[in-house]
């Protein structure tokens, strides 16, 4: 069977499962409502979007330099960093780093970056013992299943499903469908893995150069846990998390919880500059990043799809995606789905692996108007239908991974093409005037 | 009045042409009334989106070419669908790139306007309605609520017909599942999402559906069909001719 059958077989199963349909549409509707109350000023939301959009192409024009400085600064933070090409080189210098420490049990935060490269079942191969921390993705984890939405992991299970799952794995709790007790069972079993734990692994939102910090979001305080009870933690994460500044990063916390699930902001927010220093009673006493390529640097470096790299992985744009909400995440088949995972996995994987995705698509344009940081995705869509079908010359191809300095050479062509970019994104997406800047959020 | 027009071309548009030729008509009509001089280039066809949102870039770049003759002279094109007027105005730039005729198309792309859009802030128009009550419901096209911006100028010109009341539907601001050439290849997501479309719009209890998009209403007035549903569909031009045109009456 070729990608497009095996699609819309996927597509008939959704459809026709009622499940799905409801839970998507009433998890979805909530989410754009909560997201819609929090952004009631619209005049505040364009400017924080240009902001955003401009910290973010200013972050990715720097790429190389900004690596290469985030390397040092946390290596004088005394953080060791991994450089990864690809999943297997990521996976085997995870296995690596928690075999020098003889490291068996493993508590995760959430990161889709490891659901990219299959973290778990590399571990677990290994004779591992993996447990997933964040409450959703421990649920899809028991189910043997993989994320549906990548902030809402779980979001296609109902709640008798996931009692069914807790008591079939953990018989010693009384069966409940209270969800307040099931969480209860959770947090019990949770916080036993957690003092068991050799090692945790985690997620990174954002990561600033200038500082070496490491910056995560959270709600469950899992990913916390994660990161400072067991003596190692190894955070992995893609190479164009990476901001310039440390003043970057009010801006972007303000836009990313909003969009991506109507909060004003986390419960928590982790920020780690090093492991546990001489005289301090908590933390690691080791600290590795991982920073995975896997195709970004080849991304990076094609003027037509680099924006692609713009994403801080709301979720904003499946949540408000007609199509994703009456299919989930599953029928795409992939590691993101909707309409972010319609241009990365085809960028990702090839468009002769996965470019059936594109079809999916109606050109509404909801998804781009909520993006915090602007991603033309319709336009993204379309440019790689016309690369499907070879409407335009072949210039999507696998690139060779983008070492340190290495990008120089095109980044004086790539300058220009971004500042007309941030001429015109200023000025209008689809028709609509935008005010330019806000200057008190420049201050 | 925003600028003065003498003349103005219009962009028939493919559906219209096709299937409802009534729509284009009532355009033409409500234009002429206000005093201004309606060209129809009769050369035109279309305007190249089906083929260009499925990435056949050099079809579709042969199928605009085709339109920029037909329209020399420096005044603005009127079209009836915010979906063809989103095309030409917003992807005829990026389409005719590197092109020869760039330049051509790019101005060309600067004189559109879509029909509520230029009816509302050009001709500004002052409606009375001398048709009898009813209830109706409005579907924005994404293409004219996203792309071009306009999804108010509609609004605002069926608030001035006095016997006309608006019905809101929920998920007013989805699309309904048409997306061209969308709805061949994903048939199956795309009835999904008009038969929530239509279902939503003949909740409200309107009897009637208009759009600036005759696409939408094909694919939503299909549905509404099939469903047998008493709600019927009408092009928004044509609902206000109709009720405003004293010699229909």
């Amino acid at each position: 069977m070729n990608q497009t059958s095996e699609f819309l077989q996927r597509i008939e199963l959704a459809l026709n499962n009622d499940q799905i349909r409801n839970n998507f549409r009433s998890a979805m509707d909530g989410l754009m409502s909560k997201r819609r109350d929090q952004f009631a000023d619209i005049d505040e939301l364009a400017a924080l979007r240009t902001q955003d959009n401009l910290i973010r192409v200013n972050a990715l024009l720097k790429l190389p330099d900004l690596l290469e400085q985030l390397e040092q600064q946390l290596t004088n933070n005394g953080i060791v960093v991994h450089w990864a090409e690809n999943a297997d080189q990521a996976n085997q210098i995870t296995l690596n780093i928690l075999n020098s420490k003889n490291a068996k049990n493993i508590v995760k935060g959430k990161s889709m970056v490891s659901e990219e490269i299959a973290m778990n079942h590399y571990l677990e191969k290994a004779g591992l013992c993996v447990t997933e921390s964040d409450l959703g993705e421990f649920i899809i984890q028991l189910a043997k299943e993989t994320p549906s939405h990548i902030v809402m992991p779980a979001v296609h299970k109902n709640r008798r499903e996931i009692a069914q799952l807790l008591h079939e794995h953990f018989p010693q709790y009384p069966y409940t469908e209270d969800v307040d007790e099931l969480t209860g069972i959770a947090r019990q079993i949770m916080r036993e893995r957690f003092e068991q734990a050799d090692a945790g692994i985690s997620g990174v939102n954002f990561m600033v150069a200038e500082t070496g910090t490491l910056c995560l979001v959270e709600n469950e305080g899992n990913g916390r846990m994660c990161t400072s009870v067991p003596p190692l933690h190894i955070a992995i994460t893609g190479i164009e998390k990476v901001v310039e500044k440390l003043s970057d990063i009010p801006p972007l916390l303000s836009m990313l919880p909003r969009s991506a699930t109507g909060q004003k902001i986390t419960t928590y927010f982790n920020m780690i500059n090093s492991p546990r220093k001489t005289g301090e009673k908590d933390g690691p006493e080791e600290v590795h990043l991982i920073l995975l390529d896997n195709g970004r640097s080849s991304i990076h470096q094609q003027q037509d799809f680099f924006e692609t790299l713009l994403c801080i992985r709301c979720g904003a744009c499946m949540n408000h995606c007609p199509v994703y909400v009456r299919i989930g995440g599953h029928a795409y088949g992939s590691v993101y789905p909707g309409p972010i995972g319609t241009i990365v996995e085809p960028q990702l994987q090839g468009l002769d692996k996965i470019g059936t995705l594109t079809s999916a698509c109606t050109m509404c344009g909801a998804c781009a108007e909520v993006c915090p940081v602007k991603i033309p995705l319709p336009k993204l869509i379309n440019r790689l239908r016309a690369e499907a079908v070879g409407g335009i010359s072949q210039t999507l191809q696998r690139k060779a991974p983008l070492k340190k300095k290495e990008g120089m050479a095109y980044l004086a062509i790539l300058a220009m093409v971004i500042s007309t970019l941030v001429g015109l994104s200023a000025i209008s997406i689809f028709g609509h005037t935008i005010t330019l800047f806000n200057p008190q959020l420049f201050r | 009045m925003m600028q003065a027009f003498d003349n103005i071309y219009f962009f028939g548009t493919c559906l219209i042409d096709l299937l409802y030729p009534q729509a284009g008509l009532s355009a033409i009509e409500l234009i002429s009334a206000r005093g201004v001089n309606v060209i129809y280039p009769k050369k035109q066809s279309c305007c190249g989106q089906p083929a260009f949102n499925s990435g056949y870039r050099s079809q579709a770049l042969a199928v605009a070419r085709h339109q920029l003759a037909c329209f020399p002279k420096d005044i603005p094109i009127i079209v009836p669908s915010g979906s063809c007027a989103a095309m030409m105005k917003h992807q005829w730039p990026e389409l005719f790139a590197g092109e020869e005729d760039e330049q051509q198309a790019i101005l060309i792309a600067a004189r559109i306007f879509e029909l509520s859009e230029f009816l509302v802030d050009v001709l500004q128009v002052k409606l009375k309605d001398l048709g009898p009550p009813i209830k109706i419901a409005i579907h924005s096209s994404c293409s004219a609520r996203r792309e071009m911006g306009v999804a108010d100028k509609i609004e605002s010109l069926i608030a001035q017909l006095s016997n006309v009341q608006v019905l809101e539907q929920q998920y007013k601001k989805e699309c309904c599942g048409f997306g061209g050439t969308f709805s061949l290849k994903h048939s199956d997501i795309s009835a999904a999402m008009v038969n929530d479309k239509s279902h939503a719009i003949s909740s409200t209890g309107a009897e009637l559906l208009i759009s600036q998009d005759c696409g939408c209403l094909m694919n939503i007035g299909g549905a509404l069909e099939k469903q047998k549903k008493p709600q019927t569909i009408m092009h928004f031009a044509q609902f206000i001719n109709e009720r405003c045109n004293e010699s229909n009456q």
